[in-house]
C-alpha cells in the first residue's frame, strides 16, 4: 500500500465530501429558484467527486474500505479536510464567499493533478475540472453582483470574505503528505491570488490582510462546527451495522 | 455517472403509464405549431367560437390565443398549485439529505429535490404564459391564499418515509398527471411530458429505497413497513374529494383541462400500487383491500376525507412549519435578490451611457 497515496487522495475527497455536505444542506434555503437548481447542481458536482476520491482513496488502501465505509465510518480526528470547507454557511454571502475561494483551488490543482502521473487521480481531476470551473464562475459572478450591490450586501460580503480569509492559508501549506504525492498545491497561492484579487477588486471590496492562518485540518484536529457535521451525517447509517441501503 | 441509475426490480404498471405519456408527446409532437389563431380583434362571440372548436377538436390552446376568463384562471390556479406543491414539496425530502445512509443514496435524494426546483421554475414560467406572474403567484403561496398538494403537510420522520413518500406519492402524482400530458393548453401539456417522465424516475427510485429496505434487516423492514402505512392514507387522498364532491371538476373536464374523475384516478391509482406492493414484500394498510372480479379492481376503504378537509384547511402535522419555513427562506433572500436588482440596474446605466 502506498500510505501517502492515500493520505494525498484522501484529503481531496475530504475536502469534496465536507464540501458537499455543507451545500447541499442549503437546499430549499436559496434566495430564489434558479439559485436552488444551482446550488444542487454544485452540491452533487461535488459529491460526485468525493464519491470517486474516496473510493480511489479506499482502493489504494486495499483494505477494503469503500466510499461509504470511508463517509460514515471515520471519526471526526481521521477526517483531513481543510477548515475552510467546514466553516458554517451564516448567510449566502458566505456561502458564496466560501465558494469562491475554494473552487479557484480545486481548479487550479485538479488543473495539474489532470496532467499527472496517476491516471486514475488525473482521469478523476479532468472530470471535475470542468465542474469546479463552473462553480467559480458561478462564485465570480455572486461575488461581483452583491459586492457591488447594496449597502447591506456590501457589508455582508466583506464580513465573509474577512472572515473565511484566515482559512484559506491552510490550503496551501505545505507538509510531507502534499509533497509525497501528486502535486503540492503550495505552489498555488500565487494563481490563487491572481484570480481572487481581480474578482475581489471588481466586487469593489477589500483583500484582507494575511495574518491569522489557522491550520490543524489536514492532520484531523477540526473546529467546532466539524463534529456537528460529521455526527448528523452519519447518524442513521452508524444506527444500522453491517446493512445494505 | 447518473447518480439514479440503480438496479431496478421490475415495477409492474410503471411502464404503462410512460408509455401514455409517451404517445401524449408523441401527438404533441406531430401537431406541431398550434392550429390558425383565433382572428385578430374580432369580436368576443366569434373569439368564443374559435376557443371551442379548437376544444372540440382536441387542438392546443397556445398563449398567442384568447381564451374565456374561466379558462384562464382555472388553469393559472391549477399550475400554480402544481409548482408550489413542487418547491414545498421539496421540504419534506431534503430533511433527510444531510443524513441520508450512503453517498449513492445521497446523491439520488439531492437530484430529485433538485428536480422539484427545475419543475417548480418550469411551472411558474407556464403560468406566466397566460398572464400570471411569478412573484405574485409566491405571495399568494406564502399568504396562504393559494394551496399545495396535501401530502407535503406530514412529516418524514425515518428513513423509510422518504422511500414511501417518493414510491406512493410520486406514483400517485404520475398517475394524476398523465392525463395532463394532453391537456387542452399546449405549453402545460408540453410541461407535464418532461414532468411525468421525471416523476416516474423519482417513483422508481422510491420503489428501489423501499425494496433495499424491506429486504434488510428486520429493523429496516419495519422502517420501510411503519413509513408505508403512515403514507397509503395521504397518497390516496392526493386525489382529492370525491367527484361529487370536487367544486372544480365540471368545468375543468368539459375544457379539457382535466380528464378523469377523482374518482377514476384513485382507482387506477390503487390498481397499480397493489402488486407493486406485494414485489416489495410490503403491506397497505387496509384491511378491505381485495380484488374485485365483477368490477376488474381492487376495492379499497376511501381515505378519510375530514382529515384531508383539515389539512388542505391548514390544520395538517406540518401546514405552519412548511409555510413558516417557505417565508422565511423568502425574506432571508430578500438582500439577496435587492442586491442583484441593485447591480443589474447600476450596470445597464453604465453600458447605456
Amino acid at each position: 500500500m502506498n500510505e501517502k497515496a492515500v493520505a494525498y487522495v484522501l484529503r481531496l475527497g475530504d475536502d469534496a465530501l465536507v464540501a458537499a455536505q455543507r451545500m447541499a444542506a442549503l437546499a430549499t434555503w436559496a434566495p430564489q429558484l434558479e439559485e436552488d437548481v444551482a446550488l444542487a447542481n454544485i452540491a452533487l458536482d461535488l459529491l460526485g467527486q468525493a464519491r470517486a476520491l474516496l473510493t480511489y482513496a479506499g482502493e489504494l488502501e486495499g483494505q477494503g474500505r469503500d466510499e461509504d465505509l470511508l463517509a460514515y465510518r471515520r471519526d471526526e480526528h481521521e477526517f483531513t479536510s481543510a477548515l475552510l470547507v467546514e466553516q458554517p454557511d451564516t448567510d449566502f454571502a458566505a456561502t458564496m464567499v466560501k465558494l469562491l475561494f475554494f473552487s479557484a483551488y480545486q481548479r487550479l490543482l485538479y488543473e495539474e493533478l489532470s496532467a499527472g502521473d496517476d491516471e486514475t487521480l488525473a482521469a478523476i481531476a479532468a472530470k471535475s475540472v470542468k465542474e469546479v470551473a463552473y462553480h467559480l464562475s458561478h462564485a465570480c459572478a455572486w461575488t461581483v453582483r452583491l459586492g457591488d450591490g447594496t449597502e447591506e450586501s456590501k457589508r455582508r460580503m466583506q464580513t465573509a470574505v474577512d472572515e473565511l480569509w484566515p482559512y484559506t492559508h491552510e490550503l496551501f501549506a505545505s507538509d510531507s503528505v502534499w509533497r509525497g504525492y501528486g502535486f503540492d498545491p503550495a505552489g498555488l497561492r500565487e494563481r490563487w491570488l491572481g484570480i481572487v484579487e481581480p474578482v475581489l477588486a471588481e466586487a469593489t471590496l477589500e483583500r484582507p490582510v494575511d495574518d491569522w492562518a489557522p491550520t490543524g485540518g489536514r492532520d484531523g484536529l477540526h473546529t467546532e462546527h466539524f463534529g456537528y457535521l460529521v455526527g448528523e451525517m452519519q447518524s442513521l447509517h452508524r444506527a444500522h451495522e453491517g446493512v445494505s441501503w | 455517472m447518473d447518480p439514479r441509475a440503480s438496479q431496478p426490480a421490475f415495477i409492474p404498471g410503471a411502464a404503462e403509464l410512460l408509455a401514455e405519456v409517451e404517445a401524449a408527446e408523441s401527438l404533441l409532437d406531430q401537431r406541431g405549431p398550434a392550429g390558425a389563431a383565433a382572428p385578430a380583434g374580432g369580436e368576443e362571440a366569434d373569439l368564443l367560437a374559435h376557443f371551442e372548436a379548437v376544444i372540440a377538436a382536441d387542438a392546443k390552446i397556445e398563449p398567442r390565443d384568447w381564451v374565456p376568463a374561466g379558462y384562464r384562471e382555472s388553469l393559472i390556479r391549477q399550475i400554480a398549485q402544481h409548482a408550489h406543491s413542487e418547491i414545498v414539496g421539496m421540504q419534506p425530502e431534503s430533511n433527510w439529505i444531510t443524513r441520508a445512509p450512503s453517498l449513492k443514496r445521497k446523491a439520488i435524494l439531492l437530484a430529485k429535490v433538485q428536480d422539484e426546483a427545475g419543475h417548480g421554475l418550469y411551472l411558474y414560467s407556464v403560468a406566466e404564459s397566460l398572464g400570471a406572474n411569478r412573484e405574485s403567484l409566491l405571495t399568494a403561496l406564502h399568504d396562504g391564499k393559494q394551496k399545495y398538494l396535501n401530502f407535503i403537510n406530514y412529516p418524514t420522520l425515518t428513513w423509510g418515509d422518504v422511500g414511501a413518500l417518493a414510491w406512493l406519492t410520486d406514483g400517485a402524482a404520475v398517475v394524476n398527471q398523465v392525463p395532463l400530458c394532453r391537456s387542452s393548453y399546449g405549453p402545460y401539456a408540453r410541461a407535464m411530458v418532461r414532468v411525468c417522465k421525471e416523476e416516474s424516475f423519482h417513483h422508481r427510485q422510491g420503489f428501489d429505497l423501499l425494496w433495499t429496505l424491506s429486504q434488510g434487516s428486520p429493523a429496516q423492514h419495519t422502517m420501510a413497513q411503519e413509513a408505508v402505512n403512515r403514507w397509503w392514507g395521504p397518497a390516496l387522498a392526493m386525489f382529492g374529494p370525491p367527484h361529487r364532491d370536487s367544486t372544480h371538476s365540471e368545468k375543468s373536464m368539459a375544457w379539457r383541462i382535466k380528464r378523469f374523475t377523482n374518482d377514476e384516478l384513485r382507482q387506477r391509482f390503487v390498481d397499480i400500487t397493489v402488486p407493486q406492493a406485494e414485489i416489495l414484500g410490503l403491506t397497505l394498510p387496509d384491511p378491505a383491500l381485495a380484488w374485485n372480479s365483477e368490477r376488474g379492481h381492487y376495492d379499497f376503504t376511501p381515505p378519510d376525507y375530514e382529515e384531508l378537509k383539515r389539512v388542505v384547511a391548514g390544520n395538517g402535522p406540518c401546514n405552519r412549519q412548511r409555510l413558516a419555513r417557505r417565508r422565511q427562506a423568502h425574506e432571508q433572500g430578500e438582500w439577496v435578490r435587492a442586491a442583484a436588482a441593485a447591480h443589474a440596474a447600476k450596470h445597464s446605466r453604465e453600458d447605456a451611457a
